[in-house]
């Protein structure tokens, strides 16, 4: 056992051979030494972790020692300092700082030592541990000689040892946050790292890996961007290595420009003619991944103008952060053929390989993008390309004619686009049912499905789909199912467009007489052998759906018919034996496609009374269906039949009292589900369905799913988006089971007030953060709504009295704040109403004393939102009469 | 150290269904919980308006921004005896006795009010039991003015039955003031309380009935009866209460069995009680039921009364403040078996209430019984005034249209005054 040799060993050098023997062994071919020997240094972690992590780094220093047994201690060692799991890494990290400082400056000498290393896999992975702990130790001023260490390694000699140190300097980069490192240091890499990419840095490795570590550090350089003398130099290296005789110098460099290009936009300006010279060389004559990058410039140009004007409407208004420069709108005349002639560059069979990504892909991207950056004026300058091509022998020619009219149908006004796709429609469908080639027919179908979503839909004034033309469309997309999986996944797609369109389209939609043959066809399409090609069955399901949703009255009927087919789809799902784990994958991911088509059909049913009774007489084989679906075990599929249920819930009313005493396990396991939080998520939602669905009725398991919702709510595993949607369900409990929720209220309300005090205060400009605290705000705030109508009129009202306080100070210092949202304002404001109906006068002088009362209530009664206007209301009538008293 | 991996989606829409379903779903429970909490405030905002109003009935242009008014305890007890929730549900004896509560009641015409002709509507009021229908959850219940079921239907009304298309949400039920006319099986509805889900407690009768004449034509619960809406509802014909209108209410033909005429203030809003701005009125060309029948059908000699012992063995009207008709003494009290709250009919003796100063000093009561058990109220002053009127010297059809006359001349004559 490692255990004892480590304990009891003879010393010191047979516990470096165990460690080396045990590190090899973990690389074994045979599986049964290769778990034995993780078994051991698993043993070995747990029973003296400072041993273990420092034995490690003396291997990975050990030039004597094999270099894989090397290269796995620094993996083992890298692993232990960091972890994917927000909550795992948090540990490791706390666990690196609790150990004994000699012990890490040990392993830290060993790992730097490894720098100078001769065998290359010791050194690159040397720096990732030593980034990694660099990650950990440098925001908390614990390594302050790490920088300097490093930067006077830079100036040594033998070029491997350089190379070794710039790439540690890369990744220093990349794990640590630029506030953790002074500028004087930053300006110190910066330097290191651009002197290494010079020209005159006579060897490559050195030049490749300053390049690279370039990329990480250009987060770093805002201060040297803002110094015109430094930008300058920086990008001048930068271009001078894109024009490097060697490939991965020139790919990294235009890694680096298109990195430069979304950080530094506004800094662009001097140098955008010069980058445009480059980059349209290197899409003309430069090897693919190098051409790859230089398109990917512009489209990340593209991205950063889209949302610029975006965000200003077109205009920029002066005190935001960028105006828009225009460079696509002024490189528009060259850039636009540069981009078309990428399109006649396709491999022959790329829509097969999912994985293709070749210089026409990125070109038609691109070109796409340029479209929606400038409008209308793209038009002019693809439609003779388009002419010109669309009609030649080649298919090259025809597809690439085809590609660049679909990509450029997003952008322009519909008024510019409907005449030329009304004259190219007809042409669409000739070649989609006639072409020869199936790339064409492949670009053709996704074509229509471009047309169909952004031309065709009731907010549009001239329609591209008439009485004339919808039965030959119709006809040609569902015999284009029949066609290769590519073009018919593509075909599905273009339907749900074309249903999509009518999905407000009110009583009669134009689809109604097809609707039977649609739905056959899609059916057919999930059932042909090669579905499983090009994510054929997905697209068809995913169609259905969307004729689902979209169809009306008339056809409800058939929507009916089709909750039994659904229903046979899936029991046969389940009926399957014996499948090798290919094909029980394969089930899996259908029994998630009929899970969720029959979620579509139950809300849509549900949705209204006649149809809703329809949909009850299957309620019970419904049910018993998904019950089973929940034995097999898959993320996907437990969330879509989880939604499903609570669309039945919903339609069913309280009668689905009957189905809980068998589904409660399932929805107790959902509420358990850290690691798939969206299962988690999800199941929070149907809880509140099924309390509105049962009403009272719910109260005998409430003791369980209350229990897991705590836990849930204390788990720092649990995702945080999950803890909000969980407060609001507390709501929805509580309004269910009125005063009954007295017994939980110790528990819940302490969990609301600290939550509630964490959410108060945002500090931070950061609008995601602000995003989730106004969502925790609103879950928080919702809880209090349903805790005070549940408890109305109850003899037990008096118990919420001491609660009060905190939570019009809570209010209060929301206004305060100024920060809250529209969603969260008419709930605050809903929830003083709420305190004001249930406490009455016993909380008179409070809300009087309470800002909410005045300003805040003042506020939304002026308020432009309907909604908060009518909260407001609420809570002005609920307040004069609680004070009135 | 990599970067990522420039390869954008091809081919591919930029939204996956999968989320949408997502999307929807949530967007649904929202939807429901924002219905949930709005249907619990709604009927509390129902119950708070009446309590509220219950309490300025002497003022009803008060307005409930002014943060010092006043309210009675008593009303406001009542107010929070109450659950919206048992409410909501219109269940159980709770909410039976909470709906009785609910209706205006008009109280009986003893003298013209003052400018009848310019602030007034007059009708012709059918005859018929007086309830309210509420329509919730896909049914639709009518409940007597003592609280009790009269019928549970499927009905054209916002969310009144469970095939109509209405949504469910909270915000569609709705509360009538009807009068159910047994000879042609409708609803005649003669005020409006709530329309889905907005209440018209507020809102003065011109407005009340301008909705309801509007609403309740476009919901389709005027249209003959059909499987899913089991009764007819209509609403009756209004006139301005001036010459013309009020004869045309008192002598025109209508389609149901008239009962006397029922007068309106405009400027009135709905208040739950006896109200001074609602009026009934009847002579024998209008109402087969001038005068009170006893428990068997007939008109008795003496005219009858009913009313409430209070704790101290004072009869009481159903007035608020209540009108003391007498006192029992305690052996008497305890002779009969009777407690505080029980309703006690008494007959008149001829001629035998006495006044002074226009208020009841003493009336000559010979004790009956006790009322008919589905009785739920005292008779009010006022119909107790208007039997004893009919009685003796009743208030005819011409009084009313020459009070009209004289007020068309005194405003002619105001005017003239202002002129000189």
């Amino acid at each position: 056992m490692l255990f004892e040799l480590i304990c009891f060993g003879n010393g010191r050098e047979d516990m470096a051979m165990e460690v080396t023997q045990i590190l090899l062994s973990a690389q074994s071919v045979d599986s049964t030494v290769r778990k034995h020997a993780e078994e051991n240094l698993k043993q070995f972690q747990e029973q003296n972790l400072p041993a273990f992590l420092l034995s490690l780094s003396v291997e990975l220093a050990s030039e004597e020692k094999p270099v894989d047994s090397r290269k796995l201690a620094g993996l083992v060692l890298k692993n232990a300092l960091d972890a994917k799991e927000q909550h795992r890494k948090y540990e490791l990290v706390q666990r690196w700082l609790s150990l004994d400082v000699s012990v890490k400056s040990q392993i830290k000498a060993c790992l730097l030592q490894t720098l100078s290393s001769t065998a290359s896999d010791a050194r690159s992975t040397a720096s990732q541990v030593i980034a990694k702990v660099a990650g950990i130790e440098l925001p908390q001023k614990l390594w302050p000689e790490l920088v300097g260490s490093l930067l006077s390694n830079v100036h040594q000699v033998p070029p491997h040892v350089k190379q070794a140190t710039i790439e540690t300097l890369g990744y220093l980069c990349e794990e640590v946050a630029p506030e953790a490192i002074d500028q004087d240091q930053v300006n110190k890499i910066l330097t290191a790292v651009v002197q290494g990419m010079n020209a005159n840095e006579a060897n490559i490795e050195v030049r490749l890996a300053s390049t690279r570590a370039l990329y990480n550090a250009i987060g770093f350089a805002q201060a040297n961007f803002s110094n015109d003398m430094e930008r300058d130099y920086i990008m001048r290296v930068v271009c001078e290595a894109t024009l490097s005789p060697e490939v991965k110098i020139r790919q990294a460099a235009y890694e680096c420009l298109v990195s430069i290009g979304s950080t530094y936009y506004e800094k662009l300006a001097p140098y955008i003619q010069e980058i445009f010279n480059i980059t349209s060389k290197a899409v003309r004559d430069d090897e693919e991944p190098v051409a790859l990058q230089a398109i990917e410039f512009w489209s990340s140009i593209c991205d950063e103008e889209i949302d610029i004007l975006g965000d200003y409407g077109g205009d920029f208004t002066a005190d935001s952060d960028v105006p828009c420069y225009y460079f696509i709108k002024q490189a528009l005349p060259a850039l636009v053929p540069l981009l078309l002639e990428t399109l006649l560059k396709q491999e022959e069979d790329q829509d097969q390989d999912e994985g293709a990504w070749n210089l026409a892909m990125a070109g038609g991207t691109c070109l796409g993008l340029v479209a929606r950056t400038v409008g209308d004026d793209i038009v002019p300058l693809v439609m003779p390309f388009i002419e010109e091509n669309i009609t030649k022998g080649d298919w090259r020619q025809r597809e690439a004619a085809t590609y660049a009219f679909g990509s450029i149908l997003e952008g322009p006004s519909p008024d510019k686009l409907t005449p030329i796709v009304n004259v190219a429609l007809g042409f669409m469908l000739t070649a989609l049912t006639k072409d020869p080639n199936s790339h064409v027919k492949d670009t053709t179908a996704w074509t229509l499905g471009r047309i169909f979503e952004f031309l065709h839909g009731s907010t549009l004034a001239t329609p591209i789909i008439t009485p004339a033309n919808c039965q030959q469309i119709i006809t040609v997309l569902l015999q284009s199912m029949k066609d290769a999986p590519n073009v018919a996944e593509k075909a599905c797609g273009a339907l749900y467009f074309l249903a999509q369109g009518y999905e407000d389209v009110g009583p009669t939609s134009p689809l109604t007489p097809y609707f039977q043959e649609i739905v056959q066809s899609l059916l057919n399409a999930t059932h042909r052998e090669d579905a499983g090609e090009s994510r054929l069955r997905t697209a068809a399901y995913e169609t259905l759906n969307e004729v689902v949703r979209s169809s009306t009255e008339e056809t409800a009927r058939l929507v009916v018919e089709l909750v039994q087919v659904i229903m046979t789809e899936l029991h046969k799902t389940l009926e399957a034996q014996k499948l090798s784990s290919d094909e029980r994958e394969k089930q899996t991911e259908l029994q998630g496609l009929l899970c969720g088509c029959l979620q579509v059909i139950i809300q849509k049913l549900g949705a209204s009374e006649p149809t809703k009774y329809a949909l009850l007489q299957y309620s019970d084989q419904i049910m018993n269906l998904l019950l089973r679906v929940f034995a097999c075990r898959n993320a996907t599929v437990h969330e879509e039949a989880m939604l499903s249920i609570g669309a039945l819930a919903y339609a069913t009313g309280p009668n689905f009292v009957k189905y809980m005493p068998d589904f409660y396990k399932y929805l107790e396991m959902g509420l358990q589900n850290f690691e798939e939080y969206q299962v988690c998520a999800v199941t929070v939602g149907v809880v509140g369905d099924i309390c509105r669905a049962l009403d009272d009725k719910v109260l005998s398991y409430c003791d369980g799913i209350m229990t897991q919702l705590l836990k849930d709510l204390s788990s720092n595993q649990l995702h945080r988006s999950v803890k909000p949607p969980i407060f609001s369900c507390f709501g929805d409990i509580a309004l269910a089971i009125g005063e009954n929720f007295e017994k939980y209220l110790m528990y819940a309300m302490p969990m609301l007030q600290s939550a509630a005090e964490l959410s108060a205060h945002t500090s931070s400009v950061d609008d995601e953060m602000i995003e989730y605290t106004n969502s925790l705000r609103n879950g928080i705030l919702e809880a209090y709504s349903g805790i005070f109508q549940g408890f109305k009129n109850s003899p037990k009202t008096q118990l919420l009295i001491p609660y009060a306080p905190h939570i019009l100070q809570f209010l209060d210092s929301i206004y305060i704040e100024k920060d809250m949202d529209d969603i969260v304002m008419k709930t605050a404001i809903g929830v003083l109403g709420d305190l004001a109906d249930t406490l009455g006068s016993n909380a008179a002088s409070l809300i009087q004393q309470s800002l909410s009362s005045k300003d805040f209530l003042n506020e939304c009664l002026s308020s432009d939102d309907h909604m908060i206007k009518e909260s407001a209301e609420w809570a002005r009538l609920a307040i004069s009469r609680a004070i009135s008293v | 150290m990599a970067p990522p991996d420039p390869r954008r989606p091809f081919k591919r829409p930029a939204f996956s269904d999968q989320q949408k379903r997502r999307d929807i779903s949530l967007q649904r429970q929202a939807q429901n919980r924002r219905d949930a909490q709005h249907q619990a405030r709604c009927l509390a905002l129902t119950t708070m308006t009446l309590q509220n109003d219950s309490a300025s009935a002497s003022e009803p242009e008060y307005e409930l921004r002014e943060p010092d008014f006043e309210i009675e305890p008593e009303a406001a007890v009542k107010a929070r005896d109450f659950d919206v929730r048992e409410a909501a549900s219109l269940r159980g004896r709770e909410a039976r006795r909470w709906f009785a509560k609910q209706l205006m009641l008009p109280e009986w015409m003893i003298d013209v009010p003052d400018r009848l002709s310019s602030d007034w509507y007059a009708c012709a009021r059918p005859a018929g039991k007086r309830c309210f229908v509420v329509s919730s959850n896909g049914v639709t219940v009518s409940r007597l003015r003592n609280g009790g079921l009269l019928h549970r239907f499927p009905s054209a009304l916002p969310n009144g039955s469970r095939t109509n298309n209405s949504n469910r949400s909270g915000q569609s039920y709705c509360i009538l003031d009807c009068i159910f006319h047994e000879a042609d099986q409708t609803y005649y509805v003669i005020d409006m309380v709530c329309w889905a889900g907005m209440s018209m407690y507020e809102c003065t009768t011109e407005f009340r009935f301008f909705w309801l004449n509007s609403k309740l034509a476009e919901s389709g619960a005027c249209t003959d009866p059909s499987p899913q809406h089991k009764y007819a509802f209509r609403t009756l014909v209004v006139y301005n209460s001036d010459q013309e209108g009020l004869k045309a209410a008192y002598a025109g033909p209508v389609s149901y069995l008239k009962d006397g005429l029922l007068f309106y203030n405009k400027h009135a809003h709905y208040e739950s009680g006896n109200t001074p701005l609602v009026l009934v009125w009847k002579d024998e060309n209008c109402s087969q039921y001038v005068l009170d029948t006893d428990s068997k059908g007939q008109i008795p000699d003496q005219q009858q009364v009913v009313l409430e012992l209070l704790d101290d063995g004072r009869l009481a009207t159903l007035d608020d403040p209540p009108v003391i008709f007498g006192c029992l003494n305690s052996d008497f009290i305890q002779k009969m078996g009777s407690q505080t709250g029980d309703l006690l009919r008494f007959s008149i003796n001829e001629g035998a209430l006495y006044f002074k100063d226009g208020q009841l000093e003493r009336a000559d009561l010979n004790y009956l019984g006790k009322p008919n058990r589905a009785r739920a109220f005292a008779d009010s002053y006022s119909k107790v005034m208007f039997q004893y009127a009919a009685r003796h010297s009743p208030l005819r059809i011409e009084h009313l249209l020459a009070s009209i006359e004289s007020s068309n001349h005194q405003e002619i004559t105001t005017d003239a005054d202002m002129l000189g």
